[in-house]
């Protein structure tokens, strides 16, 4: 019994990391109806620039700046390789946020090295870990977990219930629709890089003590979290992490 | 008008055709292939470095019988295919005199052949046994045996009253080769694999893994991979109290893996050359002048700590200069003068080469290390 829940937390681990990189995928799909697979880049850019960061500043002001530095990115990326597009189709658009994923990979390389680093653990060390039903858990996945369930909470109030997520959520239902109504779609696309940049960031510094970060970290977790993503049906951030902790409890069970 | 500007063409590019290599004859071409970046980046940067720093050194005192090295480093990413398409490259096009690398065993195994063919002379930098067992007649390789590793690790667990392990390895070349030898010399040493799992390179988190390992209650944990995941694993093996013995492979030798792994590398044990110990050894240890220069020249010039595997390319330059100022710069003779070298004092130990091994160390070239306040040490027996 003790180790179904021992596995049952290595499961809810996998699954929260996996979810947490899903959400990003979805938030840009919503508004644009593509899929941005530079968004585990944004995740290893998170990871990077947190460490850096943290040696000039105190964890929670490095990992503030991080998200906000990301978010500039997101928004730079989006104005020079998408908003001047002419009528894109979406498979173009596709095509690019990989090319921008292998971009950010190669300048991560020349920015920083190939070393492996990581956030320290938010609270304990390495070897701490909680004791639940028997089961030894670590306390930064329970930060991972938190930091998850308050970004879905967050992002289901904003696209529900505020005037700006469901103009998002206008332009990809019908992105022409949208503009007669008097929306400014690019803006709203700029919007949702915005967002997913800054998403996959906070991902990036709550998973890096866990995985580590290092400049081709982002691929791996972008294709754990695509899965998951489309698993959980596009666009749906609850359902993304539904589907990711279904994802990481099976993978764990089956070992 | 035309066809005379074309011969002029012609006769430049002649003349530039015949002076190219005129000019090469009087460097040495060494090629290395090497994982600089990439899930390998560990082993391969410092090899990188190394070579580097080592050829300027060599170049600056005037070269090798008088001739300047010119060292072309191709970086693979530890990718077998850029290994093969970078090996043909140097052998057809840029005709080197030897290849230094590549880092990793997979991509050791993928290019033997080709330098067999090349008749290029090949030190590879990786530790699987298979790259010299069987013999190949231009394959050298400079890091001890994985086999020797297993070996010793094992004579370890026989000296600690270990038994029943539960045995983690990576989908790696480096990891296959290590789990195959484990798989073999297990019996003859009295040791019972309870729990034998094979994890993803670039595995995340491996905590279902240690817990299949604790539910199989085994007397140690013996992991074997160079990734990331080898500190990723021992870490999540203490955060959920699997509190045995941790064996690592040689691969663990580089201090940033203890680093990333923080509280949880303390007490982890593994076999590795004796560089890390270096400050250890005796005056009397016939390597400590060799591996103390090598230390210092390294860690002034990067400002980082040395690790094995920078070592292991050290061991394949200097082996091949060595060779190159015994018997000139012939491919053959230098080939019979790597394969006859006795006493040969590296980094990874004192190097005897035969026509049946294209290695030349022994399992004493091993010491067992452990780690304590997050620093390399020599067990205490």
């Amino acid at each position: 019994m003790e180790l179904f829940f021992q596995y049952m937390v290595a499961g809810i681990t996998y699954g929260a990391i996996y979810s947490i990189v899903a959400i990003g995928f979805n938030i840009i799909y919503n508004t644009t109806g593509i899929i941005n697979f530079a968004q585990g880049e944004f995740v290893m850019l998170g990871g990077m620039i947190a460490v850096t960061l943290n040696n000039f500043m105190p964890l929670p002001s490095a990992i503030l700046a991080t998200v906000l530095i990301t978010m500039i990115i997101g928004a730079l990326i989006e104005m020079i390789f998408i908003r001047w597009l002419v009528n894109p189709s979406v498979l173009r658009m596709i095509i690019i946020t990989i090319g921008i994923s292998i971009i950010i990979r190669e300048a991560a390389l020349h920015i920083w090295d190939e070393k492996v680093r990581a956030l320290p653990y938010f609270t304990g060390t390495e070897v701490t870990s909680i004791l639940f039903f028997g089961a030894h858990i670590s306390p930064q996945v329970l930060w991972v977990i938190g930091i998850c369930s308050v970004v879905v909470v967050l992002l289901n109030l904003f696209f529900n219930f505020t005037m700006r997520g469901r103009q998002m959520r206008a332009c990809a239902s019908n992105r022409n629709s949208a503009r007669l109504c008097g929306i400014n779609a690019k803006n709203m696309v700029t919007l949702s890089f915005v967002l997913s940049a800054g998403i996959g960031a906070l991902a990036g510094c709550v998973i890096s003590p866990i995985t580590y970060v290092h400049y081709d970290s982002g691929a791996p977790l972008a294709i754990k979290g695509f899965t998951v993503a489309i698993f959980g049906g596009l666009g749906n951030s609850m359902a993304a992490v539904v589907a990711g902790l279904i994802l990481g409890i099976l993978e764990s069970f089956s070992i | 008008m035309r066809v005379a500007k074309l011969f002029v063409l012609a006769v430049f590019l002649m003349i530039a055709l015949t002076v190219a290599p005129a000019a090469a004859k009087d460097t040495i071409k060494v090629g290395a292939i090497l994982g600089v970046t990439g899930p390998a980046s560990f082993l391969g940067a410092p090899e990188a470095k190394t070579l580097e720093m080592l050829v300027d050194d060599i170049n600056k005192k005037g070269g090798v019988k008088g001739k300047k090295i010119e060292l072309i480093i191709k970086d693979s990413s530890a990718s077998p295919e850029k290994a093969i398409s970078f090996a043909k490259q140097l052998i057809e096009e840029d005709k080197v005199f030897a290849i230094i690398g590549p880092s990793t065993s997979g991509e050791t195994m993928k290019i033997k052949n080709i330098a067999e063919e090349g008749k290029t002379i090949l030190l590879s930098c990786a530790a699987a046994e298979v790259i010299v067992n069987p013999v190949a007649k231009y394959v050298f390789k400079t890091p001890q045996k994985d086999s020797d590793a297993v070996i010793k690790i094992f004579q370890q667990m026989k000296k600690m009253g270990i038994t029943k392990i539960g045995v983690l390895s990576s989908n790696t070349g480096f990891g296959k080769a290590g789990k195959e030898q484990i798989e073999k010399l297990a019996p003859e040493h009295g040791i019972t694999i309870l729990v034998n799992e094979v994890y993803d390179k670039a595995a995340s988190d491996l905590t279902a893994e240690v817990t299949k390992l604790k539910a199989g209650n085994v007397q140690a944990l013996l992991n074997w991979s160079i990734e990331p995941a080898q500190s990723i694993v021992i870490k999540n093996a203490r955060q959920i109290g699997l509190d045995v013995p941790i064996f690592q492979s040689h691969g663990f030798g580089n201090i940033q893996y203890v680093q990333a792994a923080g509280a949880a590398a303390e007490g982890v044990i593994f076999p590795a050359g004796r560089l890390l110990v270096v400050d250890e050894l005796s005056k009397k240890d016939p390597q400590e002048a060799v591996l103390a220069k090598y230390k210092k020249d390294y860690e002034t010039k990067f400002k980082e700590d040395a690790s094995t595997f920078g070592g292991h390319a050290y061991d394949a330059l200097m082996i091949l200069v060595k060779a190159i100022e015994n018997a000139g710069a012939d491919k053959e003779k230098v080939r019979d003068a790597i394969e006859n070298m006795k006493g040969f004092v590296g980094t990874g130990g004192v190097f005897n080469f035969s026509p049946e091994d294209h290695n030349g160390l022994d399992i004493n070239s091993f010491e067992m290390l452990t780690v304590k306040n997050g620093k390399f040490s020599v067990l205490k027996k």
